[in-house]
């Protein structure tokens, strides 16, 4: 028996259907899309210079050695110290500079600002962490980097003092954001709590505010780190790309980064020396790989202790 | 739940029938207190007199501003930014409003108990010992702190519960024993008044009663000013009754003459619930 409604359940193929069907194709392409750059990157990467980790590189000299002559006939030498130092020292003073700086402004912006003056400040912030990083190399190399001379009676200027202060600068922005939104993610019933007993602000804020957003507070500072490490333009700029373990503020030295953007242009394809930069693209990948995953597991962390 | 089964029901005692207020015996006397949000006006020359050492309930319909009224004794108001106020609130005698009073002294002299239950994200044992600990400029004794967090849980009948965990954290409690809680943080710094925000509203039923139970222990050590929409709350737990409307206060009297023979025909309209 069939009614003339008996075809009511059945599925029809209408517009709404077919522009449903669209939509999700391209919002599923949309999103796988993003995991398939990033596996082909690493896939690219590690083709390039897996082998030549695992087939001629020596890893012991290369973590031993300063020692970096990629180009060296017959006999190249890959010694990784040196860069590892440069990356290392840079992005360690930029963290001097940028921690207690971002979190000052992030703990003004969050609990003392109010009104216009937190809009206005919040989006300077914003503003500051779109500047370009080669503007922030300029300014290393045309202000800071007479500054350094004249102030300090130093013959170059172009040192890890240089490129700290200048990583720093540009690492703060995205720490003070992301340290804002963990003392904002800190509900107000504790303020009130805390101030209620007799708390001065100061108090409340070292004493409630700060230990429960310190999870978020942490994968601030290690975002921080992981855009310092990666950072390359203003880095080759600012530092003097010199090959050097630095022991002091007022050497130059050379990044990681900085090495693997100033050689890669001079190498042959599939060459010793253009894997081994892959190889030390490989190593950057890593570490920031290790670093942001570390501050993603403290920011989710964070937000499932307070729940 | 029948009233007479209450252990608290309030008897209705003759001298607080009369609610003759004797000035040394007023713990909290507002006078003429007027309070804006903004341009938008929350009370109106608000006059009331707390009894020293009694329980007195603020009822009300929603928006009334009894909550406000509440949190401008411990002046925690003021976080807001935008409140303007005129009048004056005597604390123990002292005008709390006049620009000399510091507000550290004065919220250890007025704990506050919020709606919902708050402990700071710490352990049991620092929740009780935080604004003690504050009072003494962080120089206590282990010995000290142990004896004071002890008296305190013990007056809110706490210990025994969570004597084995005081290390745990303060919001893995139940509600119950997170509001319970909340007022033992409050005692060691030995405050005369305490404010209670609808401190039952979040709890079940089981839970109020406890709480309502152990905020008529309270009273008579402590003035406890409780704000409450649960007219059945404010009948059985609390010695005086203020009713407000619209910022404005209508009628104090006994709990028991209230709710028997309110003088006002807007108590009497409110408490049948005819409104609100």
């Amino acid at each position: 028996m069939s009614s003339p409604q008996s075809d009511r359940l059945d599925d029809r193929i209408d517009a709404a259907w077919i522009w449903d069907r669209i939509a999700r194709a391209v919002i599923f392409v949309g999103g796988i899309s993003a995991i398939i750059f990033v596996v082909a990157i690493f896939a690219f990467v590690a083709k390039e210079g897996l082998t030549f980790i695992f087939q001629k590189l020596d890893l012991g000299f290369f973590f031993t050695s300063m020692e970096w002559r990629p180009a060296q006939e017959p006999e190249p030498e890959f010694g990784g110290l040196a860069l590892i130092a440069g990356t290392a020292s840079v992005t360690g003073l930029a963290m001097l500079i940028a921690v207690p700086f971002s979190l000052g402004v992030a703990i003004y912006i969050g609990e003392f600002a109010t009104g216009k003056v937190r809009e206005t400040l919040k989006i300077l912030v914003e503003l500051l962490a779109a500047i370009p990083s080669v503007v922030w190399g300029f300014i290393g190399l045309t202000i800071l980097n007479p500054l350094i001379i004249d102030l300090f009676n130093v013959p170059v200027g172009l040192t890890v003092l240089n490129a700290g202060i200048i990583l720093g600068l540009m690492a703060a922005p995205i720490m003070t954001t992301i340290a804002e939104d963990a003392l904002k993610a800190v509900p107000d019933s504790y303020r009130e709590a805390a101030e209620a007993m007799g708390a001065t602000r100061w108090q409340v804020i070292r004493q409630v505010v700060l230990p429960s957003a310190s999870k978020g507070l942490v994968a601030a500072i290690l975002l921080g780190v992981g855009r310092g490490f990666g950072e390359t333009m203003a880095v080759l700029m600012a530092s003097g790309h010199a090959i050097n373990i630095p022991t002091s503020p007022f050497d130059s030295a050379r990044a990681l980064t900085a090495t693997i953007a100033a050689e890669l242009g001079d190498t042959a394809r599939g060459s010793d020396h253009y894997k081994a930069l892959f190889s030390l693209g490989i190593l950057l990948f890593l570490v920031t790989f290790v670093i942001n995953l570390l501050a993603d597991v403290l920011v989710r962390k964070g937000a499932s202790d307070r729940s | 739940m029948a009233e007479s089964t209450q252990p608290h029901t309030v008897a209705v005692t003759p001298e607080a029938q009369a609610i003759v207020v004797d000035p040394s015996t007023a713990a909290i006397r507002v006078r003429q207190f007027n309070l804006w949000y903004g341009d938008f006006q929350a009370l109106f020359n608000v006059d009331i007199d707390v009894t020293h050492g009694k329980v007195t309930s603020l009822i009300g319909p929603s928006g009334c501003g009894k909550s406000t009224l509440l949190r401008s004794i411990n002046r925690i108001n003021e976080r807001l930014g935008y409140v303007r106020t005129t009048g004056n609130i005597e604390l123990l005698g002292q005008n709390i409003l006049t620009p000399g009073v510091e507000l550290t002294p004065l919220r250890r002299a007025v704990g506050m108990v919020f709606q919902r239950p708050n402990p700071l994200p710490l352990s049991i044992r620092d929740n009780v010992l935080f604004a003690y600990r504050l009072s003494k400029g962080g120089k206590t004794t282990r010995a000290e702190e142990d004896q004071v967090l002890q008296k305190a849980l013990e007056e809110v009948l706490l210990w025994d519960q969570v004597k084995d965990r005081l290390t745990r954290a303060a919001t893995a409690l139940s509600l119950e024993e997170q509001q319970k809680l909340c007022i033992a943080r409050l005692l060691p710094v030995k405050p005369s008044v305490l404010l209670m925000d609808e401190p039952c509203s979040a709890l079940d039923p089981k839970a109020t009663l406890a709480v309502e139970e152990l905020i008529w222990k309270l009273r008579g050590e402590y003035s406890i000013l409780i704000v409450t929409h649960n007219m059945a709350q404010a009948r059985r737990a609390s010695d005086e009754c203020i009713f407000m409307l619209m910022g404005e206060v209508v009628e104090h009297s006994a709990t028991g003459e209230m709710f028997v023979t309110p003088k006002q025909q807007k108590t009497a309209d409110y408490i049948e619930g005819r409104f609100g």
